[in-house]
C-alpha cells in the first residue's frame, strides 16, 4: 500500500461520484454550473482532508462503542468552521451553495472514509486517501457542472464557449438534467472498466 | 458501569475540544463576516439609491417592521430605499431592495436573495429585468406583469418569478406611501 497508489484510487478507479456513487445529494443538487461544482468540490475535499486526519490521529484512543458519534461530532465542527470561513471571505460563493455547506456533515462520503478507511489506517495513508477521495468528488462536480452548463446555459466558468447563436437546452441545469448528466457519466466510466479489463485478457 | 463512564468522558471530551476550538474560529471570523454584511448592504443601497453624500447604511428610520434607508445630498433627502419580500415565487424567499425618490418614483431595485430555478426565475436577478422598473410609480403604472394584463415583461417560461417581484415591489411602495409622514418627519426633502 502506497501513498501514490491511495492517492490515484480516489480519482479514478474508486471515484467517489462516478463508481462508488457517495454524495448524490450535493453532486445533483449544486451542479448547476462548473463554478459551483468546483466550490462545493473544494470545501468537501477540505472537511475530508480534515476530518481524515483527526480521525486516524485518534483512532487509538476512541472507545469502539462511541466511534461513530465521534466522528459525527468532528465532521460536524470542520464543517461549520468551513461554513463561518466561507462567509467570512467567500460571500459570492457562500450564497450560491447556501443550504449544501451544512449539509456537508451527512455527506456519505465523509463518514464512509472515516469509517472505511482512516479508523484504520496511519495519517499519511488517511491524508493520501481524503486527497484521492476529495480530487475525485471534484473532478466528478466540476465535470458534471462544466457539462450542464454547457449544454444549458452555453458557458463553462462563466466563458461564452457556444456564443449566441447557441438555442441552450435549459433542462440541463434544471433537476432532471443532473439525472441525465450523472446517468451517462456513469455508463461512460462503467463502460470504460469493461473495456479495459477485456483488453488485459 | 466502568464502560458507561469510559464512554461518557470520551464523548464529553470530544464535544468540549470541539465546541472550543467552534467558538474560537466563530471569533476570528466574526469581524469578517460582519465586514461582508456591511459590504453586501453598501453595494445594494449603492444600486438602488441616488447619488448620495451620506452612510446611507447607518442613516435609517423604522417604521412598522420596515427600514427605510435614507440617502441625502447636502443635507436634503433624495432617495429612501427598503426591502420588501414576498413568499409567491417559484421556491422560497424572494427579498428585494427598492430605492425611491421622495415622490415614490423608482429609482432601481435589485433582488438580495432568491431561489427560483436557475436560467429561468433566476433571471429576475439579471440588469435587463431590473431596470424595467425604474421610474415606475404605484400613479404611472399598472403593477402587474403583461400576462396579467400589467406593464411588466415576464420571463419566458417563468411568469411566477416575475410577478412575485412585482407584487413585492407593489406593496413596498404601498406601505411606504402609507407611512411617508412618518418616514420624512422633520427631515428636508428634496421636491
Amino acid at each position: 500500500m502506497s501513498f501514490n497508489k491511495e492517492l490515484i484510487k480516489g480519482i479514478w478507479k474508486e471515484n467517489p461520484i462516478f463508481v462508488l456513487v457517495l454524495g448524490m445529494c450535493p453532486a445533483l443538487a449544486v451542479t448547476t454550473s462548473a463554478i459551483n461544482g468546483l466550490g462545493m468540490g473544494l470545501a468537501t475535499a477540505f472537511v475530508l482532508l480534515c476530518s481524515n486526519i483527526v480521525v486516524s490521529m485518534v483512532r487509538s484512543i476512541v472507545p469502539e462503542r462511541v466511534r461513530i458519534p465521534t466522528y459525527i461530532v468532528i465532521i460536524a465542527s470542520f464543517v461549520t468552521v468551513v461554513d463561518l470561513s466561507m462567509s467570512a471571505y467567500f460571500r459570492q460563493l457562500h450564497h450560491a451553495l447556501g443550504l449544501f455547506i451544512p449539509l456537508i456533515v451527512v455527506n456519505c462520503l465523509i463518514l464512509g472514509r472515516a469509517e472505511a478507511f482512516a479508523s484504520k489506517n496511519s495519517i499519511l495513508m488517511s491524508i493520501a486517501d481524503a486527497l484521492g477521495m476529495g480530487g475525485g468528488f471534484t473532478l466528478g462536480l466540476v465535470i458534471l457542472g462544466s457539462i450542464r452548463e454547457i449544454l444549458g446555459n452555453g458557458t463553462c466558468f462563466g466563458l461564452d464557449l457556444l456564443g449566441s447563436g447557441y438555442n441552450p437546452a435549459l433542462i440541463m441545469i434544471l433537476p432532471p438534467g443532473a439525472f441525465l448528466a450523472l446517468g451517462c457519466l456513469t455508463g461512460f466510466f462503467a463502460a470504460m472498466k469493461i473495456y479495459r479489463k477485456s483488453d488485459r485478457h | 458501569m466502568k464502560e458507561i463512564i469510559r464512554l461518557l468522558v470520551a464523548l464529553t471530551a470530544v464535544c468540549m475540544i470541539a465546541g472550543l476550538s467552534l467558538s474560537y474560529v466563530n471569533k476570528i471570523t466574526k469581524e469578517p463576516r460582519a465586514y461582508q454584511d456591511r459590504l453586501e448592504l453598501v453595494n445594494a443601497l449603492n444600486m438602488v439609491l441616488p447619488d448620495h453624500d451620506n452612510e446611507a447604511d447607518k442613516d435609517f428610520i423604522c417604521v412598522g417592521k420596515t427600514k427605510y434607508y435614507f440617502s441625502k445630498a447636502q443635507g436634503k433627502i433624495n432617495g429612501v430605499a427598503f426591502v420588501c419580500s414576498t413568499d409567491k415565487g417559484y421556491s422560497g424567499l424572494i427579498r428585494v431592495i427598492a430605492g425611491v425618490r421622495p415622490t415614490g418614483e423608482i429609482v432601481g431595485i435589485g433582488i438580495l436573495e432568491h431561489k427560483e430555478t436557475p436560467g429561468l426565475g433566476s433571471k429576475i436577478a439579471t440588469r435587463a429585468f431590473r431596470d424595467q422598473y425604474k421610474g415606475k410609480s404605484l400613479d404611472n403604472a399598472e403593477w402587474k406583469v403583461k400576462k396579467d394584463g400589467g406593464g411588466f415583461d415576464q420571463i419566458s417560461g417563468a411568469t411566477i418569478s416575475p410577478r412575485a417581484v412585482t407584487l413585492a415591489v407593489k406593496e413596498g411602495l404601498m406601505e411606504f406611501r402609507a407611512n411617508r409622514s412618518g418616514i420624512f418627519g422633520g427631515h428636508d426633502v428634496v421636491q
